[in-house]
């Protein structure tokens, strides 16, 4: 998908793609923080009409629901190809003694054969996540492994 | 510690009916700067309700909300932007130029005005209110139309001939033979491109020292070498408002952005002031006379604005409806034509009554205009700006 970027001087960016229905949309995030989502409806080409609005709190909340889970189905879609092996995703807490922690101190995968393949933090995947990465307080780690492996990684997450 | 009682009571009562007014305006979704001027006429001498105790703070106010108008102005610059803008719509910024100020300069030399007059008359009718016109976009929620950034392009290119033109008027308004006025553009430019130098050289140092986690202590260290720049700017007579433009421009990234959020209120509350300080400043006995010819200028220049708009959104491959939308945009002029008057004072008799009576005008229409150019019924455009328009990228 082609993504054109258009530079509003003074207000921030404006993101332009075409959809597979054909539908001309773009997103105008604003340096307030502030994003806008409109499409072209097309008589006049010109013409945006605005969809809704959201401030950049909304913004995260639209982007963790639109980005998360597709990664955790990027790697469900391959673990079908391995049977017995399962991906999960497993929230850090802020309750979590591995908040704050570098991810190597979890010593996941020796502990339990499950690897941790991303860490999903906001709008940002870091994958694959370096062991001296620190673990912050809602943080959803995607998890590959056994069943039973990702209910113990679950267990010393959770604490 | 005296409490000037008379002084609390005027400002509050002056800011009470600031905020009536301003809400009127933005229910119309209008700038309330027309009406901050008219509250100033009411107020000033000669008006009918002249407010003695609060004059000098609204003096004082009105110097610190041009101060903070070009602060934020300059916060708000990134190179970038500007220099994207300037690849693609160099041709607009000179049509721009020439079509919009030249009819300033003809009016003030049809009226007598001497040379300093005329400049400052040109530049009143070459800038547009970025500020009215950034709100404006937003409020008509048009941040997604394709014409706008040919209209933001345009501004960003009238706010560095500002920086230019700026010190260039506050020299020349200081008077002095024409080898200093010339020392002290040359002075103020090499000022500009220096801030320019440091900002994207050095700006995270500056950033790094002005930066605090703290939402007060960034705004009082902001605020404290802003007002220290701008009294050492004026003080070698290159205004105030340069050198809080020079602050601006050197900040950068983070700090920048974190600057303008918590400078705004303080930007709306002491522009508010300044606007009020404008139409205070001003006689309305002395307005009268020059209404014609500031209704005239107005016409004139609203039409010039107006092709300069389309001429940009058309090297944007816009339509005509779209053209339209943006040359309309584009007509309100407010604080900068304004901060002129301000600069060159009062002492030409004639030139604020009539700038103040353009601007009143232009900031009422320009936006009405644009409210309508968007209600526009598509009409047989569409069919004729979808064959020409080849597809976007």
């Amino acid at each position: 998908m082609d993504v054109t970027e258009v530079l509003l001087p003074g207000v921030g960016l404006r993101y332009e793609f075409t959809n597979h229905e054909g539908e001309r949309i773009a997103v105008v995030a604003e340096r307030t923080g502030d994003f806008e989502l409109v499409v072209y409806t097309g008589r006049d080409p010109d013409e945006s009409r605005p969809v809704v609005r959201f401030n950049s709190e909304e913004a995260d909340a639209v982007a963790e629901i639109l980005g998360a889970p597709r990664i955790a189905e990027r790697f469900a879609d391959l673990t079908k190809e391995v049977p017995g092996l399962l991906a999960a995703q497993v929230e850090v807490r802020s309750a979590s003694p591995y908040a704050g922690e570098p991810l190597g101190r979890t010593r996941a995968r020796t502990r339990t054969g499950a690897s941790i393949v991303a860490i999903v933090r906001g709008e940002d995947v870091i994958a694959p996540p370096m062991p001296d990465e620190v673990l912050q307080a809602g943080d959803v780690l995607v998890v590959i492994g056994t069943r039973e492996g990702i209910a113990d990684v679950d267990e010393i997450i959770q604490g | 510690m005296h409490t000037p009682a008379a002084l609390l009571l005027e400002l509050g009562l002056i800011l009470t009916a600031l905020s009536v007014l301003g809400g009127v305006a933005r229910r119309l979704s209008l700038s309330p700067i027309p009406l901050y001027l008219l509250a100033g006429l009411a107020v000033g001498e000669g008006g009918v309700a002249p407010v003695p105790a609060a004059g000098e703070f609204v003096e004082t106010g009105a110097a610190i909300g041009v101060v903070l108008l070009l602060l934020t102005l300059g916060l708000q610059f990134s190179l970038p932007e500007f220099t994207a803008g300037l690849r693609q719509h160099m041709p607009s910024a000179v049509v721009d130029l020439v079509l919009n100020a030249a009819p300033g300069a003809v009016t003030g030399w049809l009226l007598g005005f001497d040379g300093l007059g005329i400049l400052a008359l040109a530049g009143a009718t070459y800038v547009s209110s970025s500020g009215i016109i950034a709100r404006l976009l937003a409020d008509l929620r048009r941040l997604g139309n394709r014409e706008t950034p040919a209209i933001l392009s345009v501004l960003v290119m009238e706010d560095i001939v500002m920086a230019a033109y700026l010190p260039l008027l506050a020299v020349l308004a200081a008077g002095g033979p024409w080898w200093q006025a010339l020392l002290g553009t040359v002075a103020a430019v090499g000022a500009v491109l220096a801030a320019f130098t440091a900002s994207y050289r050095w700006g995270h140092h500056l950033g790094r020292l002005l930066s605090h986690p703290d939402a007060e202590q960034l705004l009082l260290r902001v605020l404290g070498l802003t007002l220290i720049v701008a009294a050492l700017a004026e003080v070698v007579h290159a205004s105030a408002a340069v050198g809080a433009f020079l602050v601006g421009l050197s900040l950068t990234g983070e700090t920048a952005d974190r600057a303008r959020a918590v400078l705004s209120p303080l930007r709306d509350l002491f522009a508010a002031i300044f606007f009020l300080g404008i139409g205070l400043s001003v006689d309305p006995e002395e307005l009268v006379p020059f209404l014609p010819a500031a209704c005239g200028l107005a016409a004139v220049t609203a039409v010039t604005k107006v092709v300069t708009g389309r001429y940009a959104a058309s090297r944007d491959r816009v339509g005509r409806r779209g053209q339209l939308r943006a040359g309309t945009a584009l007509i309100a002029r407010g604080e900068f034509s304004l901060v002129i008057i301000g600069l060159v004072g009062t002492m030409h008799g004639g030139l604020a009554p009539l700038v103040t009576a353009y601007v009143f005008v232009l900031a009422v229409v320009g936006p009405l205009l644009t409210h309508l150019a968007g209600a526009l019924p598509r009409g047989p455009d569409r069919a004729a700006a979808e064959t020409v328009r080849p597809p976007h990228p």
